[in-house]
C-alpha cells in the first residue's frame, strides 16, 4: 500500500500502516534548550519578521536561521547573502551551486548541510547522478575538488597555479566570475560547517537523522558520539582544572583583564621583536592547542562519497616543519583588495559580504553574561585575530598578548576544533567554555568564528587570483 | 604639443631634465616622495625604505634608512612624506600604528628622530603641514588623526572621526587651518586645526571607503577625493554645502589621486586593484583619460609629481617592486586610439552619424539644422579652448533621416503582433505565419514558412493529405523535380548571362515555387533597385503558390480525420525542390561564393540531388527530418545576418526541438537578446515576454525572473514597506485596505493614480461600475481602464 516506505526499518503505526516521523532531536540546536530558542523568536517582533520572509522565499525555516535568530540583526545580513548567493543572478548555474555546497559542506562531513542541499539540488533540476559522488560529476566540478579541499583545511597552501589549473583546462575551464561565485561558495559552506558544528544544529526533521522511522544517520550522531567518547579523557582532566580556579568568578575575571589591558596599554610598549614573537608564539601554540583527538576520524559513508581523499584533513603550520610565510593582513586585506576583486567580477556579492563581516565584527550588545555597559571591542578583536592568526594571518597593528590574556585554554581548544576540524566538536566543549555566558553570547562567539573563518579563506583565495591575474 | 616635447623646463633659474627612466628596488613600494627641489625621493614599503637621487638618465641610490641588526615593525611603511620646507625632514606611517620621523641631517647612520607610538591601530596616512616647519598630522585604522608637535615629546591635538577608520588626511594648501580627513565609510571631513572638539563640516562622498583626497594646488576650493566605489570627485568647497562639481569613472578602485601642477583640470590617478596603470584625467572629459602611463606590471601604489610646478614629470613607486619616472611626452593618448566615429540607427530607421569635421566639411550638400525639419544633416561645433590640451575634434553630427512614406519598420512590428509562436500544432503556426509574411509583402519569408512546414511536419502526427490532393499533386512532383533540375542549369545560366534572367521567369509561369527561388537569388544578390522590381514579380507568383495552399489547407482540413496511415508522403514530394531552394539560396547569398566559379560548384549538388530524386520513386519516405537540419540552420543564419533577427528567432521559436540543438547556444542567445531588444524598443512587451517565456535558453528564460520586486511606501507613515505589501513595519498598520471592502487586500491591489485610492480589483471594478466617485470619498473622479 505504501511501497514508497519500502526500505527503511520498520517502526510502523499499527492502525493505518503509515508511519509517522517524529523528530529526533529536542529543538533546533543539540546544545542550547529548545525553548530559549523558541523564546527569542516569539521576543522579537524583528526576528519574527525575518523568519516570515525566510519562510516565505525558501518554504522552510531552517533550524540555522532558528538558531541565528538570537542576533536578528545578523541573521538578516546572513540570508540576504545566502539568498542572493544561491538564487539570483550569477555567473553559476542553480544545480551547480547547490552542488558547489555539497562539496563543501561534505568536506567537513556536515551531513545536515548536505542533506539540505541534496534536496535543493534536486529540486532545481540537478542530476541525481552527481550525487554518488564527485565522479558521476562533470569534469569541471571535479577539478573544483582540489581547491576546495585545500581551502577548507590548508589554505595558505593555494597559489597561483591551482588557479591557474582552472582557468586553463580548455572545454573544462572555469571563467574568472564562475570562479569567484564557487568561491565565495565553498568558503561560505565550509564556514557554515563551522557553525552548524559549533552550535549543535539538530538535522531537519525531514532529512535524514532528523526523525526516527529510520535509525538515526550515521554521518551526524555517530561522528559526535565517537568524538565524545575519545575526547572525554582530555577534556576530563582540563575542567578538572577549571573547576578547581575557577568556578563562579570567571566572567569578572575576563573583565578585569580587559580593563588591566586597557589601561596598561600605554604604560609598558613592547618592543617591536617582542610583538613579532608574540605572534609567532601564538600562532605555534595555536597548533599544539589539541583538537578533540589525534587520528583520523573515518567519515561516514553517506556523506564522504561527495568528496574525495577524505585522509586530508586541517595540518598544523609547525608540526609538519612545514614553514609557512606568515599572510600580512596590510598587504591584501579585504576591505581595499578583496572587496574590489569579488566586486568587479561578481557585483554586489563584494557588498553584501562587506556588510556582514561588518555586521559579525561590530556587533555588540554591550553586555557579558550579567553585566551590562561594557565594551567588549577588545575581546571580539582578540578572538577575531585569534582565529586569523590560525591561519597564519598577521595584523601588524596587533598585540598578540592579548589573545593569552583573553582566551583562556578551554575556550582557545572549541575555538580550534570549531575551526578547523568542525566535526570534532562536542557538546562538552561547548559547555566547557565560558561557563557563566548565555546562549545567545555563544552563538554571537560562534558567529564570530564563522564570519573570521570565511575571511581568512577568502583572503587566501583572492590573494591567490589576484596573482593569477597580474 | 611643441610644448608638450620640450623635455627641460626652467623653474626659477633650476632646471629640471630627465627621461622616462626606471630602477628596480628590492620590495614593492607602498608610497613614495620628493623633496622639494626635485633631486631626490624617497621609496618606503614593508621591507624598502630608501632615498634615490633623480639623475639625468638614472636613479641612483643614495641611501639606506633601514638600519638595525633586527627589522623593526618601525620600519614597515604605509606612507612616507618628505616635508616641502625642511629638506631633511620626512616622516612615515607604520603599519604597527607608530609615526616616525627621520632628521637626515643626524650624523649617525641611524637617522630615526622620533617615535610616537600614540595610535592603537595601523596608521594610514602623514601629512606635514605645508608652511609649517613642526606640524605633522596623521591619521589611523583606529579612528583619530593627531597632530603632532615635532619639538614635543606626544601629540598637541586628537582629533575624532567617530570610530571609522581614517584613510587619507591632506593639510589644505591655502588655507593655513584647515585640513580633509576621509574615512572608510565614505565620509569626508573637514577640520580646522585649531578646533579639535568636532569637524567643520563632514559630507558623504562615495559609497564605501574614500582612499585619497587632494587639495587643487591653485584653487581654494578644490578638493578631489577617490574611492573604492572606482569614481574620483572634484568637490568645491568654497560653498555652503559641498558640491560635486566634476566626476570622473574608472574601471577600479581608486588608490591615489594628485593634482597635477600647472594645470587646472588635469589629476592623475593610479588604482588599488586589477589595473596598473597611472592615468591622467582632464576632469571636464571624464570618459576618456587625457594620458596613461602604463610601465608598471603590478599595482601602482604611489605617484607623486616630481616639482610642485613643472607638470612634465611623474613620479611612480609599484608593487612591481619598480620605480619610475615618466615623462609626460612618453606617455600614450588615449584620446588620440580612441574611434572618433560614432553611428547609431533610430528605432525608425534614421541614422545618426558623428565624425570628425575634416572628414565631412567636403561634403557640399550639408545644410545647417534648421528647427523642425530633421532631413538635413545637424551640426554641432565645439568651441576651442586654449587651455585645453586635448587633440581639437570638433566633430559634425549628421542625422538622416529615411523617408516618411517607406516606414521601414512596420512590417517589424505588424510581424511581431500577429506571428503565432505557440499554442497550436506546428503546420498549423507555420502557415498561419506564413500568410502573415504573405500579406505584409514579403514573399521570401513567407516561403520559407512554408517550406519550414513542408520540411519538419512529421508524417505521423500531422493531418495528413488526402489521396485526391495526392493525384491531384501527382505530376506536379514530376514537374517540379525536372523544372528544378532545369532551373539549376538555368540559373548557373543565368548568373552567366545576367539579363536573360527575367525572360527565364516568365518562360515558366506556371511553376509558382520554383519563380520564388529565383526571386530570393535575385533579390538578396541583385542591386536594390533589381530588387524592388522583382517584388512585383514576386508577389505575382506567390498569389499563385498562394491560391495552391488554400487548396491543399482545405482539403486537410476536410480530410482531417482520415486515419493515420493514408498517404503520408505529399511533403516529401515537395521536399525535393525545397532542398535545393535552400541550399542554393544561402550558398548564393554566401559571401564565399561570391564569383562564377563558386556558384557553379555550389549548384552541382543540387543537379545531382534533384537527379537522384528522379531516379527513385519519388514517394521516398525517408528523409528525416533532420536531413534539413542543416540547411535550415544556414537559412536562420542568413536571416540573423540580413539584419531579420526576427524571423531567425521566430523560426527557432517555432521550431523548438527540431532545431535547437543544430545551433549553439551563445548564437541562439545572441539572437534572442537582439530580438528581444528590438521588441521592448518597440514597445511591444507582451510579444517580448512571449518570446522569452518561449525561449529555450536559460540565460533568457530566467530574463523574466529578474527585476519583479515592486516597492510601495506605506500609506500611513509615507516610509518604504520592506518585509511584506500588506503591514507596515514601523507604523505597524495594515497599509493596503481596500477602498470598498475595508480588508486588507493580499493579493492583487489596483490604485487609482490620481488619489492614490485602491483595493480589490473586483471590488474596484465593480464600484467603478456603477459610480464614478472614489470608493474611499475623497472626491477624486476615478477612472478604470
Amino acid at each position: 500500500m505504501h511501497p514508497t516506505f519500502a526500505v527503511p526499518v520498520q517502526t510502523t503505526e499499527r492502525d493505518f500502516g503509515v508511519r509517522i516521523p517524529r523528530p529526533l532531536g529536542n529543538g533546533p540546536s543539540r546544545f542550547i534548550p529548545e525553548k530559549e530558542i523558541l523564546q527569542v523568536s516569539k521576543v522579537d517582533p524583528r526576528t519574527q519578521s525575518i523568519f516570515e520572509d525566510a519562510f516565505a522565499a525558501l518554504g522552510r525555516l531552517d533550524n540555522i536561521s532558528l538558531v541565528m535568530g538570537f542576533h536578528p540583526q545578523y541573521l538578516e545580513s546572513f540570508l540576504r547573502t545566502q539568498h542572493y548567493l544561491l538564487q539570483m543572478d550569477g555567473p553559476l548555474s542553480l544545480h551547480y551551486r547547490h552542488y558547489i555546497g555539497i562539496m563543501a559542506a561534505a568536506r567537513h562531513q556536515c551531513s545536515y548541510l548536505v542533506n539540505l542541499h541534496v534536496n535543493d539540488f534536486l529540486q532545481v533540476g540537478g542530476d541525481s547522478k552527481w550525487l554518488n559522488g564527485l565522479d558521476g560529476a562533470p569534469q569541471k566540478l571535479q577539478a573544483l575538488g582540489e581547491l576546495n579541499k585545500i581551502l577548507a583545511h590548508r589554505p595558505w597552501l593555494l597559489t597561483k597555479a591551482h588557479i591557474e589549473h582552472l582557468l586553463k583546462a580548455e572545454e573544462h575551464s572555469w571563467s574568472l566570475a564562475e570562479l569567484i561565485h564557487a568561491v565565495v561558495l565553498l568558503t561560505h559552506y565550509h564556514s557554515l560547517a563551522s557553525f552548524t558544528f559549533g552550535c549543535g544544529i539538530t538535522p531537519e526533521i525531514h532529512s535524514d537523522g532528523g526523525h526516527t522511522f529510520r535509525p538515526p544517520s550515521l554521518s551526524q550522531y555517530c561522528v559526535c558520539d565517537i568524538a565524545n567518547g575519545n575526547g572525554h579523557g582530555h577534556l576530563e582532566e582540563r575542567r578538572g582544572n577549571h573547576q578547581v580556579s575557577e568556578v563562579s568568578g570567571e566572567v569578572e575575571v575576563l573583565m578585569e583583564r580587559m580593563k588591566q589591558l586597557q589601561e596598561c596599554r600605554d604604560e609598558e610598549e613592547a618592543s617591536q621583536e617582542e610583538m613579532a614573537t608574540r605572534f609567532e608564539r601564538e600562532k605555534t601554540e595555536s597548533m599544539l592547542v589539541a583538537t578533540a583527538e589525534d587520528e583520523e576520524c573515518v567519515p561516514s559513508r553517506d556523506v564522504s562519497r561527495h568528496f574525495e581523499d577524505p585522509s586530508y584533513g586541517y595540518k598544523d603550520f609547525s608540526r609538519r616543519g612545514e614553514h609557512v610565510p606568515t599572510f600580512r593582513v596590510q598587504d591584501y586585506s579585504w576591505e581595499d583588495h578583496g572587496y574590489s576583486l569579488v566586486n568587479r567580477l561578481y557585483p554586489d556579492v563584494g557588498q553584501l559580504l562587506d556588510e556582514k563581516f561588518q555586521m559579525a565584527y561590530n556587533l555588540t550588545y554591550n553586555t557579558m553574561a550579567m553585566h551590562k555597559d561594557v565594551d567588549t571591542t577588545m575581546l571580539r578583536r582578540a578572538i577575531w585575530n585569534y582565529i586569523h592568526c590560525m591561519f597564519g594571518i598577521r595584523y601588524d597593528d596587533y598585540d598578540y598578548g592579548e589573545i593569552n590574556q583573553l582566551l583562556d585554554r578551554s575556550f582557545k581548544v572549541y575555538i580550534k576544533t570549531m575551526v578547523c576540524s568542525p566535526e570534532k566538536t562536542t557538546k562538552r566543549m561547548y559547555e566547557s567554555f565560558w561557563r557563566q555566558f548565555q546562549h545567545s553570547e555563544k552563538v554571537h562567539v560562534n558567529l564570530l568564528l564563522m564570519e573570521a573563518r570565511m575571511q581568512a579563506e577568502l583572503l587566501y583565495a583572492l590573494r591567490a587570483i589576484t596573482r593569477y591575474m597580474t | 604639443m611643441e610644448k608638450m616635447s620640450r623635455v627641460t623646463t626652467a623653474l626659477g633659474g633650476s632646471a629640471i631634465s630627465g627621461r622616462t627612466m626606471f630602477c628596480h628596488l628590492d620590495a614593492p613600494a607602498n608610497a613614495i616622495s620628493v623633496c622639494r627641489d626635485a633631486t631626490q625621493v624617497v621609496v618606503a614599503g614593508r621591507n624598502i625604505f630608501k632615498i634615490y637621487g633623480l639623475e639625468e638618465e638614472q636613479f641612483v641610490e643614495k641611501l639606506n634608512l633601514r638600519v638595525g641588526r633586527k627589522p623593526s615593525l618601525n620600519f614597515s611603511c604605509a606612507d612616507v612624506m618628505w616635508h616641502q620646507m625642511e629638506e631633511n625632514l620626512l616622516a612615515t606611517a607604520a603599519t604597527n600604528g607608530a609615526v616616525v620621523t627621520w632628521n637626515l641631517g643626524k650624523p649617525s647612520r641611524n637617522k630615526q628622530d622620533q617615535l610616537f607610538t600614540e595610535h592603537k591601530r595601523t596608521v594610514n596616512k602623514v601629512c606635514f603641514h605645508p608652511t609649517e616647519v613642526y606640524m605633522l598630522l596623521s591619521g589611523s585604522q583606529d579612528g583619530y588623526m593627531k597632530c603632532f608637535d615635532l619639538r614635543k615629546k606626544e601629540s598637541v591635538s586628537t582629533f575624532s572621526g567617530q570610530s571609522e577608520s581614517v584613510r587619507d588626511v591632506q593639510f589644505s594648501m591655502k588655507d593655513y587651518f584647515t585640513f580633509a580627513a576621509s574615512f572608510e565609510n565614505g565620509n569626508v571631513q573637514l577640520w580646522d586645526i585649531r578646533r579639535p572638539d568636532r569637524y567643520e563640516r563632514m559630507f558623504t562622498a562615495h559609497t564605501g571607503p574614500v582612499f585619497c583626497c587632494d587639495w587643487h594646488p591653485d584653487d581654494r576650493g578644490w578638493l578631489a577625493t577617490g574611492g573604492r566605489d572606482k569614481m574620483v570627485k572634484v568637490w568645491d568647497m568654497t560653498t555652503n554645502r559641498a558640491k560635486e562639481i566634476y566626476c570622473v569613472q574608472t574601471i577600479a578602485s581608486v588608490a591615489r589621486v594628485k593634482w597635477r601642477p600647472e594645470r587646472k583640470w588635469h589629476l592623475a590617478t593610479c588604482s588599488m586593484m586589477v589595473d596598473h596603470n597611472i592615468y591622467v584625467w582632464d576632469v571636464r572629459r571624464p570618459f576618456i583619460p587625457f594620458a596613461t602611463f602604463e610601465e608598471h606590471k603590478d599595482v601602482t601604489t604611489g605617484i607623486v609629481w616630481r616639482h610642485q610646478h613643472d607638470p612634465y614629470f611623474l613620479l611612480s613607486g609599484s608593487k612591481d617592486s619598480t620605480l619610475y619616472q615618466h615623462m609626460f611626452k612618453d606617455a600614450s593618448r588615449p584620446v588620440d586610439r580612441a574611434n572618433p566615429e560614432g553611428l547609431c540607427f533610430g528605432l525608425f530607421g534614421d541614422l545618426a552619424f558623428a565624425a570628425k569635421e575634416s572628414l565631412i566639411s567636403g561634403d557640399s550638400n550639408r545644410k545647417p539644422y534648421l528647427g523642425g525639419d530633421r532631413r538635413y544633416p545637424i551640426f554641432f561645433f565645439k568651441k576651442p579652448d586654449l587651455t585645453e590640451q586635448f587633440a581639437h575634434v570638433s566633430s559634425a553630427l549628421s542625422v538622416f533621416e529615411s523617408s516618411l512614406e517607406s516606414k521601414r519598420m512596420d512590417w517589424f512590428v505588424k510581424t511581431a503582433l500577429l506571428y503565432l509562436l505557440g499554442g497550436k500544432p506546428f503546420a498549423e503556426l507555420c502557415d498561419h505565419n506564413a500568410k502573415v509574411a504573405k500579406e505584409l509583402n514579403r514573399p521570401q519569408v513567407s516561403t520559407t514558412w512554408t517550406m519550414l512546414r513542408l520540411m519538419f511536419s512529421d508524417p505521423a502526427n500531422l493531418s495528413t493529405p488526402g489521396p485526391n490532393n495526392i493525384s491531384k499533386l501527382g505530376n506536379l512532383p514530376l514537374m517540379n523535380s525536372f523544372s528544378m533540375k532545369e532551373m539549376g542549369t538555368e540559373s548557373r545560366l543565368d548568373r552567366s548571362k545576367g539579363e536573360s534572367r527575367q525572360d527565364n521567369i516568365h518562360l515558366e509561369p506556371g511553376n509558382s515555387l520554383i519563380n520564388s527561388n529565383n526571386d530570393e537569388n535575385e533579390e538578396t544578390e541583385g542591386s536594390e533597385g533589381q530588387a524592388e522590381y522583382m517584388f512585383g514579380d514576386a508577389e505575382l507568383d506567390d498569389d499563385d503558390l498562394y491560391s495552391m495552399e488554400h487548396e491543399i489547407q482545405a482539403v486537410e482540413e476536410q480530410e482531417y480525420t482520415l486515419p493515420q496511415e493514408a498517404f503520408p508522403l505529399r511533403h516529401e514530394i515537395m521536399d525535393n525542390p525545397s532542398v535545393p531552394e535552400h541550399l542554393q539560396q544561402d550558398k548564393a547569398d554566401s559571401p564565399h561564393a561570391s564569383g562564377n566559379e563558386a556558384e557553379v560548384m555550389c549548384l552541382t549538388p543540387i543537379e545531382s540531388l534533384s537527379l537522384i530524386a528522379i531516379s527513385q520513386p519519388l514517394f521516398s519516405p525517408h528523409l528525416p527530418s533532420r536531413f534539413f537540419c542543416p540547411v535550415v540552420r544556414e537559412m536562420l543564419s542568413h536571416y540573423a545576418e540580413q539584419g531579420d533577427v526576427q524571423m531567425a528567432v521566430s523560426v527557432l521559436i517555432v521550431l523548438g526541438d527540431r532545431i535547437r540543438k543544430e545551433i549553439d547556444d551563445l548564437t541562439q542567445e545572441h539572437w534572442y537578446m537582439s530580438y528581444i531588444d528590438l521588441l521592448q524598443r518597440f514597445e511591444l512587451w507582451n510579444v517580448s515576454n512571449e518570446v522569452i517565456k518561449l525561449s529555450t535558453c536559460s540565460a533568457i528564460t530566467c530574463l523574466n525572473q529578474t527585476s519583479t520586486t515592486l516597492h510601495v511606501n506605506c500609506s500611513n507613515c509615507k516610509r518604504p514597506m520592506s518585509n511584506r505589501g500588506w503591514i507596515c513595519d514601523r507604523c505597524h498598520q495594515c497599509a493596503s485596505v481596500c477602498a470598498v471592502c475595508h480588508h486588507v487586500v493580499k493579493g492583487l491591489f489596483v490604485w487609482c493614480q490620481g488619489c492614490s485610492h485602491g483595493g480589490h480589483l473586483e471590488h474596484v471594478m465593480n464600484w467603478l461600475k456603477s459610480n464614478s466617485h472614489c470608493p474611499a470619498g475623497c472626491g477624486h473622479l476615478c477612472e478604470y481602464t
